[in-house]
């Protein structure tokens, strides 16, 4: 993995005509940033712009890498739905992206990362027979195996019951730490356990919220992480 | 549908037959009893059993080279955008021409061998399983575009691995109507021109008066008939077993 870029994203965004939002978003190198806003501010669109996929609108503005290259083949996604093939057992869904390329698969570092997330017993099993929590795990696995120094994160954790994505947002941070991480997600709670910043879109543009002084993932029920999470709903249903 | 439902169907079908030629008193050569059939299959099974051998040569060769180049045209329809644009509506205007109406024309063109049979059953199966598979095609999650679009994948890689492995229960409802379609068009093709298979043996047991004979051509198709769509049932499952990992 060559070593994470940071990422600037600004300029404006306009679907079919109509502004949506204007955007001035820099992702720290190395660190997670926590993209927080209500539904329909255009927190997805963000994404899949910097993933270079169509939108539907139209983006003015320039987004660039702060070592100057391409972020093309520099960034990897993981969706709020695990997106594992149903006809592929848990290791080859792991191996997926080298296939899609046509290179040759590496499956004991498939396994090794499955043993990271704390699958190994289900390598061989097909995904229907796991649990949520299990298939984003395997989800994780897979986005770890295309070892990209950017990732981005689309409400990953949001279908999973409250333990689980507790246990989801420990074994991410630990998993993804060193690189550069942007959590779309709309759980306040979730923004103030992960994020090195936190960033608030809304209509009138994007915020800086000021995080926590210890360095995440953060104890859920650390004070400062419970006071920052409870002015960030404060503020979220302020802004609506 | 379990054996003894089949046997009660089955013996129930027979009972209302007989019952019809009892109460009608139809003389044998208009419909003939179940018995006589039964005993004319008998006196006439070499010759029965060479044409539905040819019938069934007929109708599964048509179903493998429909149901291939169905699939491959539907692949080549998702794979190219201008392809789609072009073939799509020429596909569906195709439709409007009545396949039976061309057997005269292909049996000019292909012979009286089976190969203008062949052909026929192709033309007859080739839209449903092209239809069918397209749709599959298409209806690839846009969740599986974007990951495979942010892993570097080709377009057709993403068909090969993504798109083709979801799209394969819907292969597997064209492939149920092209097993029922085959045999048609197989039959239609003897009756426009053969000198071997059941359309054809039909056809001339009618002529020769002999309704026993046909009536048990009949049957034997029909047996044909169910036995492959049971077949390719089995198939289209196995299909959609595997799409969906179980």
């Amino acid at each position: 993995m060559t070593p994470p870029p940071g990422i600037t994203l600004a300029g404006d965004y306009a679907l079919g005509g109509a502004p949506l939002f204007s955007a001035d978003l820099h992702l720290r190198a190395g660190e997670w940033t926590c993209l927080l806003g209500r539904s329909g501010t255009g927190k997805t669109t963000i994404l899949r712009l910097l993933l270079g996929l169509p939108t539907g609108g139209h983006f003015a503005g320039q987004i660039a890498a702060t070592d100057g290259a391409s972020l093309q083949n520099r960034v990897s996604y993981m969706a709020q739905s695990d997106l594992l093939l149903p006809w592929l057992n848990v290791l080859d869904n792991v191996c997926i992206g080298a296939r899609l390329r046509g290179t040759p698969p590496d499956r004991a570092r498939a396994a090794e990362l499955l043993r990271r997330v704390g699958l190994s017993g289900a390598a061989h099993h097909m995904p229907r027979q796991l649990s949520g929590g299990m298939r984003q795990r395997a989800a994780l696995a897979r986005t770890l195996c295309e070892d990209r120094p950017v990732v981005l994160l689309d409400e990953p954790f949001s279908a999973l019951d409250a333990g689980t994505r507790a246990d989801m947002q420990d074994l991410a941070a630990q998993a993804l730490a060193g690189r550069t991480v942007l959590l779309v997600t709309h759980d306040p709670a979730e923004a103030a356990r992960l994020a090195h910043q936190i960033v608030l879109l809304s209509p009138q543009g994007t915020a800086v919220w000021p995080t926590p002084p210890q360095s995440p993932p953060r104890a859920i029920d650390a004070p400062d992480t419970i006071a920052s999470q409870s002015r960030l709903l404060a503020h979220l249903r302020c802004a609506a | 549908m379990r054996g003894r439902d089949i046997l009660a169907a089955v013996l129930l079908a027979l009972a209302l037959w007989q019952a019809a030629v009892t109460l009608t008193g139809a003389p044998h050569f208009i419909l003939p009893s179940p018995l006589r059939v039964m005993q004319a299959a008998w006196a006439s099974r070499v010759l029965i059993a060479q044409n539905a051998w040819v019938t069934g040569i007929e109708v599964l060769l048509g179903l493998i080279l429909g149901t291939a180049l169905g699939a491959a045209t539907a692949i080549g329809l998702a794979l190219s955008k201008r392809a789609e644009r072009l073939m799509l509506p020429l596909l569906v205007f195709s439709q409007a021409v009545p396949v039976f109406a061309l057997a005269p024309l292909l049996t000019l063109w292909f012979g009286y061998g089976m190969g203008s049979k062949i052909v026929m059953t192709v033309l007859i199966i080739f839209f449903p399983v092209t239809s069918a598979f397209h749709d599959g095609l298409r209806r690839a999650a846009p969740g599986y575009h974007d990951l495979a679009a942010t892993m570097g994948a080709s377009r057709w890689r993403f068909m090969r691995h993504i798109a083709i492995p979801q799209a394969l229960p819907a292969l597997g409802s064209g492939l149920r109507l092209a097993a029922v379609y085959a045999p048609i068009g197989a039959v239609i093709g003897e009756w426009v021109g053969a000198s071997r298979g059941l359309g054809y043996l039909m056809l001339l047991a009618n002529g020769r008066a002999k309704i026993d004979l046909m009536f048990a051509a009949l049957i034997v198709l029909a047996c044909l008939t169910v036995a492959l769509h049971l077949a390719v049932g089995k198939l289209a499952d196995r299909l959609s077993r595997y799409a969906h990992g179980d």
